[in-house]
Order: C-alpha cells, then sequence, then structure tokens
C-alpha cells in the first residue's frame, strides 16, 4: 500500500488569532485532512478553524541560509522604538 | 518507560576532540539548549535513537489501546463508557502526534509499521499484562499513565524540536488520564469489601510491572549516557523511578489499599520511600515476547491493519480519481 500524504495542520484558536501550526497527518484528500484534524488536534475546543496544507507544497528557509536572511536585522537596532531614548517630561510618546 | 532501553547504537560517549567540527556545533547547540529542528544537520547516530526512541513510544500509544478498550463496552456505566472513549480516543491522538514527529526524522509511517508488526520495534513492557477487571482500567489510569507523565514531563525539553512539542501536547493532555483512574479507584474503594479488594487485587497486578515501565537502572549504560548528552534523555530511569513511588505511595495511603512490598518503608534520612527488588527476570522475559498478552496483542495489531487495507487503498484509489476528474475537467 502506498502512504496516504501528508497534509500540515492549522488552527485558529477561539481569540481571534492567526492561523497556527500545530502538526501534521496523513490523509488520502483535503477533505478527509481537515475531518482528521479536527479528531486528532481539536478534542479539547482548541479551535474555530482549521487549515490543511500538502506538506509537499509548503516551501522552508534554509538552516544554513540563517545568517544571510535574518543577521541584517540585528545591526538595525533603529527599527525599534526604544533605541530612541525620550526625556521623562515629554509625555504621551 | 514507553520507550525503554533505547539503543544509540554507540561504543562509547563520544569525546569532545573526536568530534568533526559538525558535530562539535551539534553538541553545543545542544549544550546551550537551542533546540534542533528537523533539517538542521545532525549526527546520524542521533538521528537513529530518535527514530528508535519516538517509534517505540508512538506504538506504545497505539497498543496501549487495547488492554483498555477490552473495556468500553463492559464499562459499568454510560459516563464511564463515554469516558473510557475518550481516554482511548486520546491515545490514538498521542500515538498519531508521535509517528508525525518520528517521520521528520525522515522514516515513513508504513515502514514504522512494518517494522512494529515483524517483531523489530518493541513497545513498553506495560501493555502485555492483561485487564482482568474494570479495577484494572483504573489502575492503568493511576499507575500505569502516573508513571507516563512522570516520564514524558522532561521529554517537553527534549532537544528534538517537534518530539518536545509533542510531548507537551500530550502531558497537557495525560493528566486527565491519571485522574480518571484514580476516581474509579475511590469509588471502589468506598464501596462494598467485595469492590475494595478488587481495586487492591488490581493494585497488586499492576504495582511492580509499573515500576518496571521506568526501564533496569541505567547508571552504568553507555546508551543512557550518550542520550543524556544529546539531551533526549535527561533523567535517570532509577531517579524517575523513585520519584514515582514518593509521589504513589501516599495516594494508596489515601484509598487503603496496601501497596504490594513488604520492603516499602520512608527513610527519613533520605527523604524517600526505600522499596524491594524488582524481579528483572519478569521484565526482560516480557521484553522478550514472552508476557502474558505479548501474542495477542500483536495478533490484534497485525488484524487491524490487514482488516483495514481496503479501507485506505480505497480512500486513495476515490482521492486520485476525483484528482484526475478535477484535472480533465
Amino acid at each position: 500500500m502506498k502512504d496516504w500524504p501528508l497534509w500540515e495542520v492549522f488552527i485558529r484558536s477561539q481569540h481571534g488569532l492567526a492561523h497556527k501550526h500545530v502538526g501534521s497527518l496523513h490523509a488520502a484528500d483535503a477533505e478527509m485532512a481537515i475531518r482528521n484534524a479536527r479528531d486528532v488536534y481539536t478534542r479539547r475546543n482548541e479551535g474555530v478553524s482549521i487549515w490543511v496544507a500538502r506538506s509537499a507544497d509548503i516551501h522552508a528557509s534554509a538552516p544554513g541560509d540563517r545568517d544571510a536572511l535574518f543577521e541584517p536585522a540585528n545591526d538595525k537596532v533603529y527599527r525599534h522604538p526604544t533605541f530612541f531614548p525620550m526625556p521623562d517630561e515629554v509625555k504621551h510618546i | 518507560m514507553y520507550a525503554q532501553m533505547v539503543d544509540t547504537g554507540v561504543a562509547k560517549v563520544a569525546d569532545v576532540a573526536e568530534m568533526s567540527p559538525e558535530e562539535r556545533a551539534f553538541q553545543a547547540r545542544v549544550d546551550d539548549d537551542i533546540r534542533i529542528e528537523p533539517k538542521d544537520w545532525m549526527p546520524e547516530a542521533y538521528r537513529r535513537t530518535l527514530i528508535r526512541q519516538i517509534q517505540q513510544h508512538a506504538h506504545s500509544e497505539i497498543v496501549g489501546m487495547l488492554p483498555e478498550g477490552n473495556w468500553i463496552t463492559r464499562a459499568p456505566s454510560l459516563a464511564r463508557k463515554a469516558i473510557l472513549m475518550a481516554k482511548v480516543q486520546d491515545e490514538a491522538g498521542h500515538g498519531l502526534y508521535l509517528y508525525c514527529a518520528a517521520e521528520t526524522l525522515g522514516v515513513s509511517r508504513d515502514q514504522m509499521i512494518e517494522d512494529l508488526h515483524a517483531g523489530k520495534v518493541k513497545y513498553s513492557s506495560i501493555f502485555n499484562y492483561p485487564t482482568l477487571t474494570w479495577a484494572d482500567v483504573g489502575a492503568i489510569g493511576w499507575l500505569v499513565d502516573g508513571a507516563a507523565i512522570m516520564n514524558q514531563i522532561p521529554l517537553c525539553r527534549c532537544s528534538y524540536g517537534p518530539y518536545a512539542r509533542a510531548m507537551i501536547r500530550i502531558c497537557k493532555e495525560e493528566s486527565f488520564h491519571q485522574r480518571q483512574g484514580f476516581d474509579i479507584m475511590m469509588k471502589l474503594c468506598d464501596g462494598t469489601p467485595e469492590q475494595k479488594s478488587m481495586a487492591q487485587a488490581a493494585l497488586d497486578r499492576w504495582w511492580w510491572p509499573s515500576l518496571m515501565m521506568f526501564g533496569p537502572p541505567d547508571t552504568a549504560s553507555v546508551h543512557s549516557a550518550q542520550s543524556a548528552k544529546w539531551k533526549i534523555k535527561r533523567l535517570s530511569n532509577d531517579e524517575l523511578r523513585q520519584r514515582f513511588v514518593d509521589q504513589t505511595v501516599p495516594q494508596a495511603d489515601y484509598l487503603g489499599l496496601r501497596v504490594p512490598d513488604d520492603a516499602l518503608v520512608w527513610n527519613a534520612e533520605r527523604g524517600h520511600y526505600d522499596f524491594g527488588e524488582i524481579d528483572w527476570d519478569e521484565f526482560h522475559a516480557v521484553l522478550r515476547g514472552h508476557g502474558p498478552c505479548n501474542r495477542d496483542r500483536m495478533r490484534m495489531r497485525v488484524k487491524a491493519w490487514e482488516d483495514g487495507a481496503w479501507v485506505r487503498d480505497a480512500a486513495l484509489a476515490h482521492a486520485e480519481k476525483r484528482q484526475a476528474r478535477a484535472k480533465a475537467a
């Protein structure tokens, strides 16, 4: 027998948050993947909405590219508001 | 534990001086408590050890459904039946989280199931004992799931990300399992003398096998030392076993049940309970396949897999047909 394809499961919890990756499962098609995701990942009210995507369709950055991709952000501390000290007497800013 | 005596495939714990630059960088990440993720470089022995351990763990969850499933149709009330079904369904879920975690290491689901059925991979010794009465269902929840929690909480900090994340989900759900078991024991101990003696008999049956779940003392084991270095294993078998005894004996006292161990005594100096010798011959015999239910459990697993083959094939054929139609349209 051939393995059913692998799907990644994303669930939106109650509080208006974005869908979040929770795990994966095998299913023959998308409809079955959603049904199985409901049984495997939402037995205790964990969510109000499910997304599934074929694992094969997800492209990820390579661990080796970590520095090239993310290191440039390290020396741009001025992107954070705390970079600019404000005098105590200046309010509401 | 749910994964007992996991072979790391190494003859001795690697010394920093013998490591390749990649291995050194890997060990440094582990030492810094940075999680290892599926696409990161990892030593082959680390990958194989994790596959072995997660797979054993997953199989244990799945085989563990059998002794309890045995009682779904005979649970003493509708409420108990619904609760037991929810618990058994959780075990299926736990098996699935863990199979998926193992798959991120490059082993297929089918391969894992074939290896279990061929007897190449083990599951926990505990599931080879029979559930003779309803009290055994209570004892399993209280003791077996209690021992499982003891082992799984440190695994939430395991160095491999997908395994650690699966363990966090599992631990959240496992607590319900232990409490429903203790609740069954409380009801029986509050009941008629016959019901209380059923509870005692179940404790007598499950106490020693539960202590065996943690595996033999591993102080001298190279595999345990290597797993500890990789932060796959964070506490020794004996440490976990001692914690389990210390937390469980007062619970047995509360129930008014006697732990079946004449050597059990509080040691004020150590601040722990001393307890008797475990029969390791029995443990090794069960692992080798000679427990009371080994053959039965495997027969049931293989039958379920084979009987379900046409459903799996049909679902896939249906999905492929619909896909082909959608393409043609």
